[in-house]
């Protein structure tokens, strides 16, 4: 077991095996992205039914909900990312910091401008400083703050370098964005799925939200995979199994 | 691993765990100004500070809200359990404002249990459930059937 993940490491760590795989999963989970998103938006934002209390408002949280969770996500896997740059020097990593940073700030973004929208017709404002937003907003900083950082330093090493410790470091910010809604009083509710307590949401509200989720994650995934070709590509245009493979 | 690597990795996790005691020191130093409101329980207790801004936030209390026929002044009492207040209020309440709905409001508190609000807005829990569902527990007098539905 530890040896086939140590092997997997080794093996996608390469550029070259990576870009082969990739090549080869693509596809599949590019259909498998835009199916899963289409039917959980459609699902949600037209069958589902309406809210007790919020009626047909609620509907935005199939988009809210899997960009904000996408969004902590992506920032915990560029974390990691960041942290085997740092410590193992992997190229392969450093291009994943590079891919996953913009469409991270971009989901993070959705987040917020979703949330204000949602915010308006149940809260009776559309922004609060409280502990949850503010907190997702300084989320939003740290990606620019990372997609700056590369772009700001001419060598890609080195700019990947500053990048990966802005990305280790701010994995504190995920924590303090995930429990915010508990360890101060804020406007924004808890946490409506839980892994630890009971989900309160009803199965058919529960399902559609589940599938865009999944849809929304893997869009992203496919997105970080495509860009993270393209960064090969720039990078490694010189060596000679490029040169064989394009 | 090599010694190398070994030592990097030591440093950026000490790093990190150096910066995650600092967060977690300077949010516990400012935790009253991370919460976003006082809790009628501490506005009893006089812990919140009379004649300044600030947040309030709590349950309204069912049977308690007094809306003026003629003006948009509204008077509302807001509790936690441990603690009751009231509040004033003139102007258009959120579609959410009902009783014992969550609330937060906005404003000054005149006296050690007079809060009057410039702005209230309203907060929700993180139960969805369709009407229907709704309906039928309260038909059913279930206890956990959500806020009061009856419009103020």
């Amino acid at each position: 077991m530890w040896s086939t993940l140590v092997r997997w490491y080794h093996q996608l760590g390469s550029p070259r095996y990576f870009y082969r795989f990739s090549t080869v999963v693509l596809p599949w989970l590019w259909v498998l992205a835009i199916v899963l998103t289409a039917v959980g938006l459609v699902w949600g934002l037209a069958f589902a039914p309406e809210d007790y209390q919020q009626g047909n408002s609620y509907r935005i949280i199939f988009i809210h909900v899997p960009a904000a969770g996408a969004a902590l996500t992506g920032y915990v896997a560029m974390g990691v990312a960041g942290l085997v740059a740092l410590v193992w020097r992997m190229k392969m990593a450093e291009i994943m910091i590079r891919a996953i940073a913009p469409f991270g700030a971009v989901l993070a973004a959705v987040a917020l401008l979703t949330g204000a929208i949602w915010g308006k017709p149940t809260w009776g404002t559309y922004w609060v400083w409280d502990a949850r937003l503010t907190s997702m907003l300084i989320m939003l900083f740290l990606y620019l703050g990372v997609v700056a950082l590369m772009k700001a330093i001419e060598d890609d090493r080195q700019g990947a370098r500053a990048a990966s410790l802005l990305s280790v470091v701010g994995v504190i910010n995920v924590v303090v964005v995930k429990y915010s809604v508990e360890w101060w009083n804020s406007l924004h509710q808890g946490s409506t799925i839980n892994l630890t307590r009971e989900t309160t949401m009803p199965a058919e509200m529960l399902v559609p939200l589940l599938v865009s989720m999944a849809g929304i994650y893997l869009l992203f995934a496919v997105s970080v995979l495509v860009r993270a070709r393209a960064e090969i590509l720039r990078r490694e245009r010189k060596s000679r199994w490029l040169q064989e493979e394009v | 691993m090599n010694a190398v690597r070994k030592q990097r990795l030591f440093i950026v996790l000490g790093v990190l765990a150096g910066l995650a005691a600092a967060v977690a020191l300077v949010t516990y130093a400012l935790k009253q100004n991370i919460n976003l409101f006082y809790t009628p329980q501490q506005v009893a207790s006089g812990e919140a500070p009379v004649g300044s801004r600030m947040r309030v936030g709590g349950l309204v209390v069912p049977g308690s809200v007094e809306r003026n026929q003629e003006t948009l002044n509204v008077v509302f009492d807001l509790t936690d359990g441990k603690g009751t207040f009231t509040v004033h209020y003139q102007g258009i309440l959120p579609d959410l404002f009902r009783e014992g709905q969550g609330i937060v409001a906005n404003g000054t508190l005149a006296q050690p249990l007079r809060f009057e609000a410039d702005e209230v807005l309203a907060k929700h829990d993180e139960t969805y459930m369709p009407p229907e569902v709704q309906d039928a527990l309260e038909k059913a007098g279930h206890p956990g059937a959500g806020p009061a539905q009856d419009a103020p």
